[in-house]
């Protein structure tokens, strides 16, 4: 099992004959996706690849039964990518754009809950369920199918995670980069619920950074919920200074508010292990695998 | 993009809220010509930090040249490390109370919300900390706006506290500020828009007397005409100098920079990636000199600007170059870093830990090139801080 996408998942890429759209759908597809459409306004009717390209999506949804969109518009265009997507009924949009304006995303972030659907990022890696689908950039050769759920705001360092448990031999359920903008859809909370629901998940890393509270909101979620599954939880930026944005929009200490420590402390009262490297992650879930295979 | 005080108060205006009548003033002399149109005057430091009246960056004055001789002290001050470069020169206000209105990103909500006190002129913050009972706030829906029922829920809860205050027509004139302030804060791509103190005056107006601005960096696309005029406007150059030289160099170059105190130059891709490099090199005991983060997807080109920026830092005593590639392609870095190497004769020592996308690509190249890359980021964070110590 897994969660979010799987061999049934069916994609389309929205701005698939941009530069990324159009190589990224290659690397998908080269890691099992089913890709069955494309959009890219004013091209409908040619094909990348053997991917045919609609003017909009509501047409591809129409032709190829589309479930999941993911999105490489540049940011001018990206929120707009986002509700044509929820406004068509795609169960599961992932905007992999980096960049969108704050006012876009209040928007575009409204209108997909009234649509009842789900968004992942933007400004995210996407998400992988190993050998079965990816939709966004993860690296295909890191991912291995195996027992742990990966949840990382930060996408290189969910690479990291995902590359040093591969090599311990141990794969993944699914992987699922939120990203690290301060107007997301999925968040922390939101994806451990679905891997406290899938039987398959036998322990969940959780990867965090500076700013925000959305680590907090995660661990209350793991205290309040009785969450039964081992989590092992990163934070980087624990040297990071104050008052500093430190690249990602939401990646910044403001007062006493989003420190490395608040989310440490959060997560230890929670229960989660806490690891200071990537090293000591991969150490963490192979005891914890290990002590629940006994 | 953040706004001088007399800069969000031409915004305010220009958006139908009221704002004391005022001039801008780049010398003494033209303080005083002000004061003598004006009156009695403040005059008031533009730097764009808060606690200017605290380090004296304020005086009230009486006549032209009290205006003239305070101009002058202040217009030779450096407040918190940003030189004054000019004054605004405004009418005092008859002040009954002092209220709060203000407008910013809530990411917990993901909404923006609104934010109304009666306790005006000091840090929202600090009223949050001490009384949070007389904040009142609203998350207005983005796609219709605070509506006015709304805003006198806001205003009669945060006006329990203040019984001399006459909640009920208080509650129409803010509403119909809010409505103005918001349209403001959308308009510009606002993640700040904040009026502190809202001054109400005896004969019961409400007058901006101080505000902040701030636009989102991801939008100044919209804004291209505003922030060419800001510049322009606000001292003559670029109006930067009191940031970190190096961080105005990065902003030129469009990196995304922050500058720390080490002599361990960092570049990395994706913020996480980056902060845990820094991390990284701290617990093997160097010192980062740099955040530099190049982003999803970066060209070789940028690969090789940012190498070039690390090293404006004369400090700097080797590189740690940490990437992970996904969105970004192992070959682009790694042209990007041999272009960089080539171009600038660079000596001093470059450790290039890579892997993902096209990683086997990109390390026959570094080889070729002589350059031994690293797998691990722990064995790299090693070896950088280990040879920029030799060359101490």
């Amino acid at each position: 099992m897994s969660v979010l996408v799987d061999s049934k998942s069916r994609v389309l890429v929205q701005g698939i004959t941009g530069r990324e759209g159009a190589f990224h759908t290659e690397q998908m597809r080269a890691h099992g996706t089913n890709v069955v459409a494309g959009v890219s306004p004013g091209k409908g009717g040619q094909d990348a690849n053997g991917v045919p390209i609609f003017d909009t999506v509501a047409e591809a949804v129409t032709a190829t039964g589309a479930d999941v969109s993911g999105i490489f518009v540049p940011p001018p265009f990206a929120a707009d990518a986002i509700m044509e997507s929820a406004a068509c009924g795609i169960a599961l949009t992932v905007c992999i754009t980096e960049g969108i304006p704050v006012h876009d995303m209040i928007r575009a972030r409204a209108f997909v809950e009234r649509a009842r659907t789900l968004l992942l990022g933007p400004n995210c890696p996407g998400l992988v369920t190993p050998g079965q689908c990816k939709v966004g950039i993860i690296p295909n050769h890191i991912n291995i199918p195996g027992p742990v759920g990966i949840v990382g705001r930060s996408g290189t360092l969910t690479y990291e995670v995902i590359q040093g448990l591969g090599q311990a031999g141990m794969g993944q359920t699914t992987s699922v980069g939120i990203g690290g903008d301060p107007v997301l859809g999925l968040t922390f909370s939101d994806v451990l619920a679905l891997f406290a629901a899938d039987s398959q998940t036998r322990a969940v890393v959780m990867i965090g950074e500076i700013g925000g509270a959305d680590e907090e909101t995660g661990a209350e979620f793991i205290r309040s919920s009785g969450f039964d599954k081992p989590v092992v939880a990163f934070i980087s930026g624990r040297t990071a200074p104050p008052g500093k944005r430190m690249g990602h929009a939401g990646a910044i200490i403001s007062g006493n508010s989003g420190t490395a420590q608040s989310k440490i402390d959060a997560l230890t009262a929670a229960g989660a292990d806490i690891a200071d490297t990537i090293e000591e992650v991969v150490r963490l879930v192979g005891e914890r695998l290990g002590a629940r295979a006994l | 993009m953040k706004l001088l005080e007399y800069q969000a108060k031409q915004q305010f205006a220009a958006a139908g809220i009221p704002v004391p009548a005022g001039r801008l003033a780049r010398t003494p002399a033209e303080a005083a010509a002000a004061a003598r149109v004006l009156g009695r005057v403040a005059v008031k430091a533009q730097v764009p930090i808060g606690g200017r009246g605290k380090a004296g960056g304020i005086a009230v004055v009486e006549t032209p040249d009290d205006a003239e001789r305070e101009a002058a002290r202040i217009l030779a001050m450096d407040i918190r490390g940003y030189p004054v470069r000019s004054v605004w020169c405004e009418t005092g206000l008859e002040i009954d109370s002092e209220l709060y209105l203000g407008i910013t990103l809530d990411r917990d909500r993901r909404r923006m919300a609104i934010i109304f006190s009666a306790a005006g002129g000091m840090e929202i913050e600090q009223v949050a900390e001490e009384a949070p009972e007389k904040i009142a706030k609203l998350w207005p829906d983005p796609f219709v706006g605070p509506q006015a029922f709304e805003v006198r829920e806001m205003v009669f809860a945060a006006l329990r506290h203040a019984p001399q205050l006459r909640a009920q027509v208080l509650a129409v004139q803010v509403a119909s500020l809010t409505q103005k302030l918001y349209s403001l804060a959308v308009s510009l791509d606002a993640m700040t828009c904040e009026i502190n103190p809202l001054v109400l005056t005896p004969d019961g107006q409400l007058i901006a007397a101080d505000g902040k601005l701030e636009v989102d960096e991801n939008a100044h696309y919209r804004h291209r005409a505003l922030a060419l005029e800001l510049a322009q406007d606000a001292t003559g150059d670029d109006g930067r100098t009191g940031d970190d030289p190096f961080e105005v160099e990065a902003e030129r170059r469009g990196l995304t920079y922050v500058h720390l105190d080490g002599d361990v130059g960092v570049i990395g891709n994706g913020a996480g990636l980056v902060m845990n490099t820094l991390d990284l090199v701290k617990q093997h005991g160097g010192d980062p000199a740099d955040f530099l983060d190049v982003g999803g997807g970066a060209s070789a080109e940028k690969v090789r600007n940012s190498l070039e920026m690390v090293l404006l830092d004369p400090r700097v005593r080797g590189v740690f170059i940490n990437i992970f590639g996904g969105i970004t392609r192992g070959d682009e870095v790694a042209t990007g870093v041999i272009a960089a190497r080539d171009q600038l004769r660079i000596t001093k020592p470059l450790v290039v830990r890579m892997t993902g996308t096209r990683e086997e690509e990109g390390r026959a190249l570094l080889e070729e090139a002589g350059i031994t890359p690293a797998i691990s980021a722990t064995e790299a964070a090693q070896k950088i801080v280990a040879l920029t110590r030799d060359s101490a």
